[in-house]
This record gives structure tokens, sequence and C-alpha cells, in this order.
């Protein structure tokens, strides 16, 4: 019976942590940035959904749309703001680049998880579930929130299958990532390509920040812990792969959940960064990465 | 001096320099260095004590800026280092050990600990390197909350010792310190050793082909590095009276070295000192507005970066390196 518990509550973090993890994944294959705004970003899509709700009483859904939108708008200022000037400015060296886009989103989450908790205080805030009520499976009694979260990430991620290789968008995308110099001289605009991965980023970033408000609870002091365990998870799996994160989010999502069960819950992040760490030494590209 | 560094020394463009005692630079930095000696004379207790956390910060931010600046090095976690430092030392004092025997403890705990984090530096390139030192903080933190019966997790440790109890000596105890490191540290950076150095952080294959050895640089670079965020960490602790995560191992901590030594100017050694200086000082007189500070911190230091992507002391020696 426990077991079968572990198998479903697992199931069900490791959904919500793949949803939170591939959009930064995409972003690193596509654009070559890390975002370590991604938790502030999460937190701002969470916050002011639940903020909608208490002061305007939306519904789940509404408020939920509306952390979602809060995402995206969150996702193009990052953009537009912080991450767009460093590239095109003249100071930076190119290979010098990278370190720099880290530091300033590192800087740009900091502003955010500071200003969140000015707005709204520290406190833990939970979105009401989009279904409320428990259903039993076989024999386990199962928030209906928990199973409408796992399917509704995993709709997500099957609409990301068929946008990436189905459609012209998507294949632009995936030439972007290939050969970007490649795709500049058949005449396709980069910066176009940037935005649309930015705006699937921010949707993907606020509906994951959304169902974490609406599974666990979210608070302005959880940004940084957000941004490291999609980074985790995203190295673990292999920059830039999107197959690999979602393996990656099953095997941190099921090692935290058999740790806060069966040893204690205290421990619960230390197995999936020992398992993080072991990778690394044996396959330094994670585990389908390619070099 | 072996064959390798004679040749970096020849590889570099011999510019005919003035001699010492002519440069304008080091009577400004003996001017400087003696204001900062009589400060305890004519500065108000309160800055005092701000003023001698911000030198301890200023020696974290230089080691820091050795690994990153110098040897290329993105690590995230410099506080692994500090906080191995810190209570190294003060679970040593614990022990009934005097203070000089702490430091020394302290340092060699963070040394082997910079031993460790340079053993996946070897291996491992740019992000996933930078998640291991993340990593290694995170477990560092996790290990001192779980060992709460000796760390005193997160409400810190108290120590016995204290490094003295008048603020005038604390402070010329933390000057001291910082003009010895900074010493030493920008000495070797602009030694051959630290072009050698910063050639194998730019492109490592093309250092080795050239007959250098990397690995020994690295791993140097590394100890180094440890063995004065350690110290840093140990005096802190001694000065303080505890360890505590929230002052010297959180990742937060981590995050303002990187502001400061980005602020100042990164490759400049010295510019982490101006940055953690900014940093504190910043921290102190922006502390009416409250929670907001950091937020103002964090904004400054973004423009910065944007704007002056060298840092303040970077931008004025180009300026002048131009003119």
């Amino acid at each position: 019976m426990r077991g079968l518990q572990i198998l479903i509550d697992g199931f069900a973090i490791s959904s919500l942590y793949g949803i939170g993890a591939i959009g930064f994944t995409l972003m690193f294959g596509v654009c070559g940035v890390l975002n370590l705004a991604h938790g502030g970003i999460m937190l701002i899509a969470a916050l002011i959904g639940w903020w909608a709700s208490v002061t305007y009483g939306a519904g789940p859904y509404l408020s939920a749309v509306i952390g979602i939108v809060a995402g995206l708008a969150a996702s193009y200022v990052t953009y537009f703001l912080v991450v767009r000037p460093l590239q095109r400015s003249r100071a930076i060296p190119k290979d010098e680049e990278e370190i720099f886009i880290l530091t300033g989103t590192l800087l740009w989450g900091i502003m955010i998880q500071v200003g969140m908790d000015y707005l709204f205080s520290d406190n833990p805030v939970t979105l009401q579930p989009l279904l409320p009520g428990v259903m039993s499976i076989v024999g386990v009694r199962t928030p209906r929130n928990e199973v409408l979260i796992a399917v509704l990430c995993w709709l997500v991620i099957g609409a990301l299958y068929l946008l990436v290789n189905r459609t012209r968008i998507g294949k632009q995308l995936l030439a972007a990532s290939i050969n970007p110099r490649g795709l500049t001289l058949l005449g396709f605009e980069l910066s176009r390509i940037y935005i649309i991965v930015w705006t699937i980023y921010g949707l993907l970033a606020g509906l994951a920040g959304v169902l974490l408000a609406s599974f666990f609870g979210v608070s302005s002091a959880n940004a940084g812990a957000l941004t490291a365990s999609a980074f985790t998870i995203v190295i673990l799996g292999g920059l830039g792969s999107v197959p690999g994160s979602l393996v990656a989010a099953y095997v941190v999502g099921y090692a935290e959940t058999l740790t806060a069960y069966l040893i204690a819950p205290t421990l619960r992040p230390i197995p999936a960064l020992l398992i993080l760490i072991a990778v690394l030494y044996v396959r330094p590209q994670g585990l389908l990465g390619r070099r | 001096m072996t064959t390798s560094e004679a040749q970096a020394t020849d590889v570099m463009p011999r510019t005919r320099r003035p001699g010492l005692l002519m440069r304008p630079a080091l009577w400004l930095a003996l001017l400087i260095i003696a204001l900062g000696a009589v400060a305890p004379w004519w500065m108000p207790a309160y800055f005092l004590g701000v003023f001698t956390v911000a030198y301890y910060f200023g020696v974290f931010a230089m080691s820091w800026d050795l690994l990153f600046g110098f040897a290329g090095e993105v690590n995230f976690g410099p506080t692994f280092l500090i906080g191995l430092g810190a209570y190294g030392a003060g679970l040593m004092n614990n022990a009934g050990l005097p203070i000089p025997l702490c430091l020394v403890g302290g340092a060699a705990t963070a040394v082997v600990g910079g031993l460790l984090l340079a053993l996946p530096a070897l291996r491992l390139r740019g992000p996933y390197f930078g998640l291991v030192t993340l990593v290694a903080v995170l477990l560092l933190v996790d290990a001192i909350v779980i060992f709460a019966s000796v760390t005193g997790g997160e409400i810190g440790m108290m120590v016995p010792s204290v490094l003295s109890i008048n603020a005038a000596v604390n402070y010329w105890y933390a000057f001291g310190f910082l003009v010895i490191s900074a010493i030493i540290l920008f000495g070797l950076s602009r030694s051959a050793w630290g072009l050698i150095l910063q050639a194998t952080g730019q492109d490592r294959i093309e250092a080795a082909a050239l007959g250098f050895n990397v690995t020994k640089h690295k791993l140097a670079a590394f100890c180094l590095s440890a063995l004065f965020s350690g110290l840093a960490g140990a005096m802190l602790t001694f000065y303080e009276g505890t360890a505590s995560v929230d002052q010297m191992v959180d990742l937060s901590i981590a995050v303002q070295i990187i502001i400061a030594v980005v602020f100042g100017g990164r490759r400049t050694i010295l510019g982490g000192i101006l940055g953690a200086i900014f940093l504190v000082l910043f921290d102190e007189l922006l502390r009416p507005i409250g929670q907001l500070n950091t937020f103002v911190v964090a904004a400054i230091a973004l423009i910065v970066i944007l704007f002056v992507p060298d840092g303040v002391l970077g931008y004025a020696l180009r300026r002048r390196g131009s003119a």
C-alpha cells in the first residue's frame, strides 16, 4: 500500500518537476541561456495568481490563468531588460557572455525574490486546488488535484513535443539549436525565434509555478531552491536535452519521495544531490546529454 | 623558476616601466594603507565594526576572483570553502585548542575542501562545474543542520575564544590580514604564475600545448583560493564569536561575493576589496529602507554589469590604458 502511495505521489511530483525543468532546458538548447531567475519567474506566477484569488476573489481556474500570464510577462521582462542587453553589449567579450548572463539573471532573480518578499511577505501561499476532493486509485486515497496535475503536465509535454517536431515554428527552433548561423543564412530572423522561445518558456514556467503553488504551496524564500532544483534536473539529464530532463525529473522526484517516506522528510533533498555528483563524475555530459 | 615560467615572462611584451618608487600607483596604495591603518583614531566605533566585516569580505572576494578571473572556474560555492574554514576552526576551538592553532586547522580544512572541489573542476566545464560547487554548498548546509548537536545547526556554533574585545584591535587584525592577503594575491596574479593561470583559464588546450602543466596550476589556484577563504572564514568566526550558516555558508553570501567581484572588476584582484566595501557599507546605509536594501544593491550591481561590465576598477584601468 505504501509502495503504491510512493509510486503515485512520486509520479505527480516528478511530472511537476519535469514541467519546471523543460522550459529551462529548451531555453539553453535553443538560445544558449541559463536563466538563473527561473525560480523567481515561477514565484511571480504563483504569487500573482494567489493575489488575484485573494484580492479579487478569482476562481481557481481564472487565478491560474492570471498567474501564467504573469509568468509570461516576467519572462519577457527578463529577456528584454536583462538578457538581450547583455547579449548585445559590445563591452562584453563573446567568450565571457555566458558568465555575464549567469550573473545578470542571478541578480535579477534576487531582485524578484526580494521584491516579492516585500510585496507579499515570505509566508507560504497555497492556490486553491483546481479540482477539489479525493479519489481512490487502486485503494490509495489521492487528491483529485494531484491526478489533474500529473495529467495536465503530460498533456503539455505532449503538446510541446508536437509543436517542436510537427510544426514549422518547431522545426525552426530545432534548427536554431543545431546551427543558428545556418538558419540565419537561410533568411530566418534569429531574434524572432528567441522571442518565441521566451514565450514558450514563460508559459511553461508560469504553469509550473501555478501548479506547484496548488500542490505544495510556495513562498518567496523558495526562489533559490526552485532554481537550484531545475538546474540540478537539467544538468543531470544533460543540458539542452528535453527527454534527458524528463528522465532526470523522474529520478529526482522518486529519489526525493522515497527518502521522504522511507528515511526522513528532512533528508529529502540530499540523495538527489548525491546522485547528481555521482552521475557527473561518471558521465560529465549528463544522462542523455551530447557533448 | 621553472622553464615554463621563464617562457611566460618572455612571451609578455616588455614595456619600459618607471622605477618602483616613481610609480604613482604605489604611492596611492601606500596612502590608502596609511589612511586605513589610522582609521581607529578618526572613525566612529560603529563604522570600525562595519569595516572590519567588510575587510574579511574583501578577502573572500579576492580569493574568488583568483579562481574566477584567473583560473576561469565558475565557482558558485565560495562559501563552501569559507564555511569549512569557519566550522573547522570553531570545532577545534570548542575542543580546547588555542586560536592560532585553530586558524591553521581551519585553513587546512578549507584547503582539503578546495582539493575536493578541484577534482570535478579538472573534468567538468562551465555550467556543469558551477552546479557541482552549488551542490557542495547545499550539502555543507545540510550537513551542518543534520549534525546540529555538534555544529549548532541553524542557530550557529558559539566559540569560547574571541580575537579581541577591543574594536580597534579587531579592526587592525582585519586590516592587516586584508593588506597581507592583497599583497600576496595581487603579486601572484601579476607574476609569471598568474599569467600562466590566466592562460589555462582562457584556453586550457592551447595552454597545455604550449607546455604548461594545466593540472598543477589549477590545483594550486584552488588551494590558494581555499587557503585565503578558509583563513578569512576562521578569523571572521573568532571576530563574531560564532560560526553561522546565515553569515558564512548560505548561498546568499556566495552571491554577495560574486556581486562584489563583478562590481569591483573581475580579473583585478583588488577590485574585490572595493566591491566588498561598497556592498557592506551600502547594506548599512540602506538599512532604513528595510528589506528592500538587498533589492537596491542587486539592482545597482545589475546596472553595473549591464553598462560597465569591466567593473569600477576595470573601467578606471581601461580608461587610463587608452588615454
